[in-house]
């Protein structure tokens, strides 16, 4: 199959979570949202070094895995932390500081 | 590509493993970075094994050992010509060793030592049960206000690891401009962003505004951080490669051996300009600049005052230090199509952050649009494309993050009952009540509107000399309005706090210790000298104006 497919389907789920992260109002939504980017990501370089022959796009695809697992561990200790002090995870409610 | 080819690849790992050459690593240059992870490594382990009496000491005193060494190792680099005529790419083309690399890596260095002072100050909260507190909450995972939260207050315990926290914040830092690749670029980004989400969250008073401070920065770097991977991959399909000087070649046509794939992905102007749309969209995050910058007053309001501090100062001379990287070794090539862009960010950034500052009644949200106004100011800098650019644009950097530590430094002295007092109007007569902390305050307001022999001045005239050199008289016109614009409420700071009776129930400027003192002498002194001799300092940043390729 022709890996400029997996491009298409790879922009097509970078767009997916792209719109979750503007549309959802849930922390957590949105967090895996933005997980759904990141392996959108993973797609497009492992099909792009499927293009080009040479493995620069799997090996970043593996340090993408481990960012992204760091970054859960991060996230969701915040997002925890703010759960448990207002009992609720939606981004609207955290609304403290405005103008 | 045929299969067989794909296989052929892997079949290279199927040879004997002693015929993998091992990669060379230049350590020597490197030793700036490894220095501080080690450090950060060996502060998690004193965490664990060292009793918690000793363990503010003891991270104080490994964090600072640990910077200073550092900072003599980039200025021993730096003596050896690493920064002109040594300069070259190290670690198997990862990391650029060159004159911005070491400049940034040394102007972040002497902002993390100084920001590290303000973190280990624990004279300005009141004891709490015979303990010196400092500013980070006894606990960060116990619920604000809850019982577990008193109990951790009453056994006196702090979060001393925001020490090794901060030290990966910059270990990170000190990679991001040097990335000579846009794996490491990546890479640096997330391990610079990490610590800082999380000591955004550590705030001992006012905690549900800094966790929300953390979890609309948590959310919105991972956002913008998720951009800049997708642009990174189609760069990478772009060229075949994500080496900066590889980028660099496939853009500019110059490269010799062009396989039939890449030959089909070169043609394909949409990944290129996408891709780097997209990278400039994470860099641009970080950075502060006006599309891309929501999140830059909540979180400055929001985050541990020192954190907000070193925020404010190191993150802006790493991912600048990066962008220039970018658009100058990279995408060169590109300019025609990047110059418009970055114009019409710039000149927005200058205008918005300068006019909706005068809005603002908290002075921690004033210092963030103050911030992104400067930010527009350093783009111009950065639009001029050319060597008095560059030298500019670190001079800017290395003048601007002095300034903005010390005032951030100064913000944590005013403080009432319930800990910093940073609304507007409980700062009126301030000079009345305490004119040294004033005067202090003001010096760094007139740095920050640019007026002449302070810091602010030269930084501000390097940068649009260069831009009206490099042909962007109309971006200087306009930054010189919006200096303008924004000069309007730094002098409004001033008068409030000099011309004003102060109020009977005003807040107390606390007695710090000798750290604070020292971060904010240091800034006033970089302030000063910066604006009344900048000429070496500019030099120095002259020469360091050459990236290396």
């Amino acid at each position: 199959m022709n890996p400029v497919n997996y491009l298409y389907l790879a922009a097509l789920l970078f767009s997916i979570g792209a719109t979750g992260v503007l549309i959802r109002r849930n922390a957590i939504v949105l967090f895996m949202c933005v997980e759904l980017m990141l392996n959108a990501c993973n797609l497009a370089l492992v099909a792009f070094s499927r293009m080009h022959g040479n493995l620069d796009g799997q090996i970043i695809a593996f340090f993408t895995m481990v960012v992204a697992a760091a970054e859960v561990v991060v996230g969701l200790a915040i997002i925890v932390s703010l759960f448990r002090s207002r009992h609720s995870a939606s981004v609207d409610d955290a609304s403290l500081m405005k103008l | 590509m045929s299969a067989s080819a794909v296989h052929s690849l892997w079949t290279t790992a199927a040879e004997p493993i002693g015929k993998i050459d091992a990669p060379h690593i230049e350590y020597g240059q490197l030793a700036p970075v490894l220095i501080i992870v080690g450090a950060a490594v060996l502060g998690i382990l004193l965490e664990a094994f060292v009793p918690r009496r000793a363990r503010y000491h003891a991270q104080l005193f490994l964090t600072v050992v640990a910077l200073v060494a550092s900072f003599a190792a980039v200025v021993g680099l730096a003596t050896s010509g690493y920064a002109t005529t040594e300069a070259g790419i190290v670690a198997m083309g990862a990391i650029a060793v060159d004159g911005p690399t070491l400049f940034l890596q040394g102007t972040i260095l002497l902002i993390g030592l100084v920001s590290v002072f303000t973190f280990a100050e624990r004279r300005l909260d009141p004891e709490a049960h015979g303990n010196r507190v400092d500013s980070f909450a006894a606990q960060g995972a116990a619920v604000p206000g809850s019982e577990g939260e008193q109990a951790a207050v009453k056994a006196g315990f702090t979060t001393t690891e925001v020490f090794p926290l901060v030290l990966f914040a910059i270990a990170g830092m000190l990679v991001f401009p040097a990335a000579n690749d846009l794996l490491t670029l990546f890479i640096a980004l997330e391990v610079f962003s990490l610590p800082l989400y999380l000591l955004c969250a550590l705030a001992r008073r006012k905690r549900l505004m800094s966790q929300e401070a953390a979890v609309k920065y948590f959310l919105l770097g991972a956002f913008s951080s998720a951009f800049l991977l997708f642009g990174v991959a189609l760069l990478y399909g772009y060229a075949g490669t994500v080496n900066y000087a590889g980028i660099a070649e496939v853009v500019d046509g110059t490269i010799q051996d062009i396989d039939p794939v890449l030959a089909q992905t070169m043609g394909n102007d949409v990944l290129l300009l996408i891709g780097a749309a997209m990278i400039l969209m994470g860099l641009l995050f970080k950075v502060g600049a006006v599309p891309f910058h929501m999140w830059t007053p909540d979180v400055y309001q929001g985050a541990p005052t020192p954190v907000t501090g070193f925020m404010a100062a190191a993150t802006k001379v790493a991912a600048f230090g990066a962008l220039l990287r970018l658009l100058y070794v990279v995408l060169p090539g590109l300019r025609w199509d990047w110059r418009p862009v970055m114009w019409g960010v710039a000149i927005i950034t200058m205008l918005l952050g300068a006019i909706v500052a005068i809005t603002q009644t908290d002075i921690k949200r004033l210092l963030a649009y103050s911030s992104i106004a400067h930010a527009g100011f350093i783009l111009a800098g950065v639009i001029a494309t050319s060597p008095d650019g560059i030298s500019s644009v670190l001079f800017y950097l290395g003048a601007y993050s002095f300034v903005t530590i010390g005032a951030f430094a100064v913000v944590t002295l005013v403080r009432d009952a319930g800990g910093e007092a940073t609304h507007l109007s409980k700062w009126a007569g301030l000079g009345r009540r305490s004119p040294m902390v004033a005067a202090v305050f003001a010096v760094f307001l007139l740095a920050f509107a640019g007026i002449p022999l302070t810091s602010g001045f030269a930084g501000k005239f390097a940068v649009f000399k260069a831009a009206a050199e490099g042909g962007a008289g109309a971006l200087v016109i306009i930054g010189v309005i919006s200096s303008a614009i924004a000069a309007f409420f730094y002098i409004r700071v001033i008068v409030l706090m000099f011309f004003s009776e102060p109020k009977p129930e005003g807040p107390t400027v606390a007695v710090a210790s000798p750290l604070t003192m020292t971060a904010i002498a240091v800034g006033v002194a970089v302030t000063v000298v910066l604006g009344v001799a900048p000429q070496y300092f500019l030099d120095l940043a002259g020469q360091a104006s050459v990236f290396a390729r």
